[in-house]
C-alpha cells in the first residue's frame, strides 16, 4: 500500500510537474544591518514598549538588584520565581520569598507565584520586542508564563534597531519565544485590550551600561 | 499629437456627453482626435464574467483599430476600459490567440490611457481651462484607482477649475458597488454597497458627484435618482470641457 | 516513490466532497441575503473593520521599506512553492531529528484520525486547542466529539464561537460578527460559574475568559494546534498569538499536536525576519503580535516532550497544480484582505460557507474543495462575490492578486459549465460586438428603446436577472443619438472643428 506520505508528496511532483514553474529570485531590497547609538536606540524601545502597555524603567547595571527590588515592592509581590541560571545577586535587595525554578515544579505551582524575574536574550527595539531563548537566566518557557507578572532584564546591548538585526542574533533550535508587551486581545470589536492569558503585568528593566 | 479616441460600448451607446467631452477637451488642447469607425468593445465585461473564447474577435478588433502607428495614443473616458487593455487583453490573447493578436495586443498596450492619467502624464497638463461654479464631489473608481493607480491626476485637473467648489468624500476610496455583472448577480450586496456611498456622498451636499468612469456613474446615478438626491452624477470630462464661454449648464437633479 | 516515475502527472484530487468545512449549503447570494438583513451584524462589521482598516495603515505606513518587504514576502512564498517537495522533505527530516514525529494526511479525514489516534494513545478524554484554520477547515472538533474526546478552544474569539455553538466568520477573529453586549450573554449563559454581575466590558469579558480556561491549561495533557510557519532548514514551528493561550497550549502538556498545510513551510529561518513583519502589520495592525512561540522538535525540560506534527494536504496539491490559481497557496492567514473588502463588510463571513471567506476565501475554497463537485456546487458562486474592486490587492503582504484569481476562476466556471443561458448571451453580445456594422445596428435599435424609459427619460423596472438592479437603481433610457452618430453628422462636425479652431485662437493670442 502506498503510504500517505509518497502520496502526498507525489501529488506536489505531479502538480510542479502540471504546472511547470518559473524561477523566482528573492529580493532582499527592505532595511537589514541597521544601527543606532545607543541612545536613539534606547528611546525607540522605550516608545514601542510602552506603546504596548509595558511599564519600563532604566537603570544601570550595578543599580540591576535595587530596581527590582523596588519593582517588586511596588507591586505587592511577596513570592518570586526565578530561572536557575539568574544572577543570584539581582534579588540581592529583595526581602520576599525566592523560588528557584526547577523543570520537575507542575505549573499549577508556577500559578501560585506573584512574579517571575528572568534575563532576555535580544530585543528590538523598533517592534518592541523581547527574544527569550530558554537559556539558563531565562528559564524554560512555562516560568515566564504562567505567573501574572513578568519582570524582564534587558541589556541595551542586546538590542537590535529592528526585526532582521534581531532574527540574526537568535540560535534557532532554542525555544524561543517573542514578548511584545502584556498579553492582548482584538477579538472583541477588533480593539486591543490588554490581559488574557500571558502576565498581565510585563515590566523591562533596561540597563543601559550592559 | 494623433489621438485614437476610444469611445467605450458604453460611452458611445448609453453615455455619449461623456466622450463628446472627451473629444472637444483633446481638440481644444490642439491636439488631433481620430475615431477609428469599426471600434465596439474592449471586452471587459465578458473576461470580468468568466468568458475569454468571445472576447478574442474584441480584443483583435481593438488591437486592429488602435494599432495603426499613426496613432500616438489611446485614450479613452473609461479607468476600467483602459484597465482591460492593459491588463486583460494579454491574458486573452495568451491564451485563446495566435502570435499576431499578442503582438498586436503587446503593441496597442503601452499607448493606452485613461483620459486623467494622459493629459497628466503624457500632456502634462493639470488647467485645462475650464469653469465650473458648482460644488462637486469625487468618487475615485476602483479601476483606476487601484488597476491604473491614476491617484491624485484627477484631483489635480479638478483643483484647477475655475471657480469650483471641490468637496472631499469620505470613504471616497471604497468601492460603489457596481463591479459590472456583480451588480446583477449579487445585486443586494451591491445595493448596500451603494446605499454607503450615496450616504457619504449625501454628506458633502455636493451638486455633482463626478468620476472618471460612466459605468460607476450609472451605478451611482441610478441609486441616487431612485432616492431622488439632490447630487447627480457627472463625467470629469464633461466638467473639464465646460469653459466660461460655453459652460456646461447643470440643470436641477430630477427629484 | 513518486508516481511522476511511473508516467504521466496525474491531476492531484480536491478536499473529498462532504468532509470538513470547506463548502456552505447555499450559494452565496442566498446566504448574503439573509446576513444583510442583520443589522447588528452589518454594524458589527462596519465598526471592527473600520477600527483595524485604520490601525493598519498606520503600521504599515510606518516602515518605509513595507513595498520591499511585501516583495520578499511574495518572492519566498513563491519559492516555497516551486521547491515544496524538497522543502517538505527536509522539513520533516529536521523535526525528526529534533526528537518529533512527523505524519502526512492525504486529506481532512485522515488528519482527523491520525489526530484522533495519537490523543487516544495519551489516554486523555480532553484536549486544549489553539486557534488554527487547518482544524477548522477539516472539522477536527466534530471528528474529535464523535470520539469522545472534548475540545476546548482557547482562543478568546474561538471560545465565544464555541461557547455559543456558532461558526467562525473570520480567519484572525472567527467572533467578528459579535459585539460586547452579545458576548457577554453569551458568557453569563455558557461559562459555568461566572460571575453573574459581568458587564460587557471588554477587558472584563477577556478577565472571565481568563478564570475559566485557567485550570484547563494547568490540568490538560494534550494541545493540539495549528502553525503560521514551518521552517525547513532548522524544523522550526512557530505560532503568533496575542492572548497567551497560544504559549499555554505549545508550552504546558505532555503532548503537543500540530496541524500544519503544507504550503505553511518556509525555506530559511532568516525568512522569518520578512513574515514576523509582514504578518502582525497586516492582521492586528500591530507592530509586533503580544506573542510568537518558536519551537524545534522537542526540548528536554522545557514543553512538551511528545511532539507531532501532521502535514495536511486536503485539497492543496490541487491548488498547486494550478499555474494561476496556485498563488492563492501563498496566503499567510492575516485575514488583511477580508478587513478590506466591501463585500465582506457588507456580507460578513457566513456567507462564504467555508472556514476561509472574504476575498482569500473565494479563491483559496474553490480550489481546495473544487466548484464543481456537485450540480450548483454552492462554491461555484464564491469567484463572483467580489466587485473586482482591487482593494484586497493592495492589502495582501505577499502580494497575492486576488482580483486576476477571481477572473481566472470564473473563466473556469463557465469552462466547465456548458452551454448556459449567460454563456448563450455572452456570445451573442461579442457576435454583435465584433460586427462594427451590427454594433451600430445595434445602437440605433437601443435608441428606440428610448420608449422604455418614463416620462422623465428613466427606467425603473428591468426583467430578470436584471431586477435585482432595477430593485434599487433607475436606469437612464438611451440617448437619441450615439457618440459616432453625433460625430458623423454636420453638429458632430462642426463642434470638433469649433474646439480646434479655440486652439488656434488661443495660441494666436499668446503669440500676441
Amino acid at each position: 500500500m502506498t503510504t500517505a506520505r509518497a502520496t502526498v508528496l507525489g501529488r506536489v511532483r505531479d502538480a510542479l510537474a502540471l504546472a511547470p514553474t518559473q524561477d523566482t529570485t528573492i529580493p532582499r531590497d527592505y532595511r537589514t544591518g541597521r544601527t543606532l547609538p545607543d541612545d536613539e536606540r534606547l528611546a525607540l524601545f522605550t516608545d514601542r514598549l510602552v506603546d504596548y502597555k509595558a511599564k519600563v524603567h532604566t537603570c544601570t547595571a550595578a543599580r540591576t538588584a535595587e530596581v527590582i527590588a523596588q519593582v517588586l515592592d511596588g507591586l505587592g509581590a511577596r513570592r518570586i520565581g526565578v530561572p536557575a541560571g539568574l544572577d543570584e545577586q539581582w534579588l540581592g535587595a529583595y526581602d520576599g520569598d525566592v523560588q528557584q525554578d526547577s523543570a520537575d515544579i507542575p505549573a499549577p505551582r508556577l500559578d501560585a507565584l506573584d512574579g517571575v524575574v528572568t534575563a532576555s536574550a535580544v530585543g528590538c527595539a523598533e517592534t518592541g520586542t523581547i527574544f527569550l531563548d530558554g537559556s539558563p537566566d531565562q528559564g524554560r518557557r512555562a516560568l515566564s508564563l504562567v505567573p501574572d507578572l513578568h519582570v524582564c532584564v534587558v541589556d541595551l546591548s542586546a538590542v537590535e534597531v529592528g526585526v532582521p538585526e534581531a532574527v540574526a542574533r537568535l540560535v534557532p533550535e532554542r525555544p524561543t519565544t517573542l514578548i511584545s508587551g502584556p498579553s492582548a486581545t482584538s477579538d472583541i470589536e477588533l480593539e486591543r485590550v490588554e490581559g488574557v492569558h500571558g502576565p498581565r503585568t510585563l515590566v523591562v528593566v533596561i540597563r543601559v551600561d550592559a | 499629437m494623433r489621438i485614437g479616441l476610444f469611445a467605450t460600448c458604453l460611452g458611445d451607446t448609453l453615455f455619449p456627453e461623456a466622450v463628446k467631452s472627451t473629444a472637444v477637451l483633446l481638440a481644444r488642447l490642439g491636439h488631433e482626435v481620430v475615431f477609428p469607425p469599426e471600434q465596439t468593445c474592449c471586452g471587459q465585461m465578458h473576461v470580468n464574467t468568466g468568458y475569454q473564447r468571445e472576447p478574442v474577435p474584441l480584443v483583435r478588433n481593438f488591437a486592429e483599430q488602435f494599432g495603426d502607428p499613426s496613432i500616438d495614443a489611446v485614450v479613452m473616458p473609461s479607468g476600467s476600459c483602459a484597465g482591460s487593455v492593459r491588463h486583460q487583453h494579454e491574458i486573452v490573447a495568451e491564451r485563446y490567440g495566435d502570435a499576431a493578436l499578442r503582438a498586436g495586443v503587446a503593441t496597442v498596450k503601452t499607448k493606452t490611457y485613461e483620459l486623467s492619467e494622459f493629459l497628466v502624464d503624457v500632456l502634462d497638463v493639470t488647467e485645462v481651462g475650464a469653469y465650473f461654479p458648482h460644488r462637486v464631489t469625487y468618487h475615485p473608481t476602483c479601476h483606476s484607482l487601484r488597476m491604473l493607480r491614476v491617484g491624485e491626476k484627477p484631483l489635480k485637473l479638478l483643483r484647477a477649475v475655475d471657480a469650483i467648489d471641490l468637496v472631499e468624500l469620505p470613504e471616497a476610496d471604497s468601492c460603489c458597488g457596481f463591479g459590472g455583472t456583480f451588480a446583477v448577480k449579487n445585486a443586494e450586496t451591491s445595493t448596500a454597497m451603494l446605499q454607503d456611498k450615496m450616504r457619504n456622498i449625501a454628506t458633502t451636499e455636493a451638486a455633482v458627484c463626478t468620476a472618471g468612469d460612466s459605468s460607476c456613474l450609472m451605478h451611482i446615478g441610478g441609486g441616487l435618482s431612485r432616492i431622488k438626491s439632490g447630487t447627480r452624477t457627472l463625467h470629469l470630462a464633461q466638467i473639464l470641457s465646460s469653459t466660461r464661454t460655453s459652460p456646461y449648464v447643470l440643470t436641477e437633479a430630477v427629484r | 516513490m513518486s508516481s511522476t516515475f511511473l508516467g504521466m502527472p496525474a491531476t492531484p484530487p480536491r478536499s473529498p466532497y462532504g468532509t470538513g468545512n470547506l463548502r456552505g449549503d447555499r450559494k452565496f447570494p442566498a446566504a448574503a441575503h439573509d446576513e444583510l438583513r442583520n443589522e447588528q451584524l452589518r454594524r458589527n462589521l462596519g465598526k471592527a473593520t473600520h477600527t483595524i482598516r485604520a490601525k493598519r495603515l498606520n503600521v504599515t505606513g510606518e516602515l518605509p521599506d513595507w513595498e520591499q518587504l511585501r516583495d520578499a514576502g511574495s518572492a519566498i512564498k513563491t519559492d516555497t512553492m516551486n521547491r515544496l517537495p524538497e522543502l517538505l522533505e527536509q522539513l520533516e527530516q529536521q523535526v525528526t531529528e529534533r526528537g518529533g514525529t512527523v505524519h502526512w494526511a492525504r486529506d481532512g479525514v485522515e488528519a482527523n484520525e491520525i489526530v484522533t489516534r495519537l490523543v487516544r494513545a495519551t489516554g486523555s478524554t480532553e484536549v486544549i486547542k489553539v486557534k488554527s484554520m487547518a482544524t477548522q477547515e477539516i472539522g477536527l472538533n466534530e471528528h474529535l466529539e464523535s470520539a469522545g474526546i472534548t475540545p476546548y478552544e482557547t482562543d478568546l474569539a474561538e471560545l465565544i464561537v464555541q461557547l455559543a455553538h456558532d461558526k467562525p466568520s473570520h480567519i484572525l477573529v472567527p467572533a467578528i460578527h459579535r459585539n460586547r453586549d452579545e458576548i457577554r450573554q453569551i458568557f453569563l449563559k455558557e461559562i459555568p460559574g461566572v460571575d453573574p454581575r459581568l458587564d460587557n466590558v471588554p477587558a472584563h469579558l477577556a478577565a472571565a475568559a481568563r478564570a475559566y480556561l485557567r485550570e484547563k491549561f494547568m490540568t490538560t495533557k494534550v494541545a493540539v494546534s495549528g502553525a503560521n510557519f514551518g521552517i525547513a532548514e532548522t524544523g522550526t514551528l512557530s505560532v503568533v498569538e496575542s492572548e497567551g493561550n497560544g504559549r499555554m497550549c505549545l508550552t504546558l502538556p505532555d503532548t503537543l499536536i500540530t496541524v500544519m498545510g503544507i504550503e505553511k513551510v518556509l525555506p530559511r529561518y532568516q525568512d522569518l525576519e520578512v513574515f514576523l513583519q509582514l504578518l502582525p502589520r497586516s492582521s492586528t495592525g500591530e507592530r509586533m503580535n503580544p506573542y510568537t512561540s518558536m519551537w524545534t522538535g522537542v526540548t528536554p525540560g522545557d514543553g512538551p516532550q511528545d511532539f507531532h506534527l501532521v502535514l495536511l494536504d486536503n485539497g492543496r496539491t490541487a491548488a498547486l497544480a494550478d499555474r494561476i490559481g496556485r498563488e492563492a497557496l501563498n496566503c499567510i492567514r492575516c485575514s488583511a484582505c477580508l478587513n478590506v473588502c466591501p463585500v465582506y463588510e457588507r456580507a460578513g463571513g457566513h456567507a462564504y460557507g467555508s472556514t476561509y471567506p472574504g476575498p482569500i476565501g473565494a479563491v483559496l475554497t474553490p480550489q481546495l474543495a473544487g466548484m464543481h463537485a456537485a450540480k450548483d456546487d454552492p462554491n461555484s458562486s464564491l469567484p463572483y462575490a467580489s466587485s473586482l474592486c482591487g482593494a484586497c490587492f493592495d492589502a495582501c503582504p505577499v502580494k497575492i492578486d486576488i482580483p486576476s484569481l477571481l477572473v481566472e476562476l470564473r473563466h473556469q466556471h463557465t469552462e466547465e459549465s456548458g452551454t448556459t443561458a449567460e454563456k448563450l448571451a455572452m456570445k451573442a453580445a461579442a457576435g454583435v460586438m465584433k460586427r462594427p456594422k451590427l454594433f451600430t445596428a445595434a445602437q440605433k435599435a437601443a435608441e428606440l428603446g428610448r420608449v422604455l424609459g418614463g416620462r422623465d427619460g428613466k427606467i425603473s423596472h428591468l426583467p430578470p436577472p436584471f431586477n435585482g438592479w432595477s430593485d434599487s437603481r433607475d436606469t437612464a433610457a438611451p440617448p437619441k443619438q450615439s457618440f459616432r452618430s453625433w460625430l458623423a453628422s454636420d453638429e458632430g462636425a462642426a463642434t470638433m472643428r469649433a474646439a480646434a479652431d479655440e486652439y488656434d485662437r488661443n495660441q494666436q493670442e499668446e503669440e500676441k
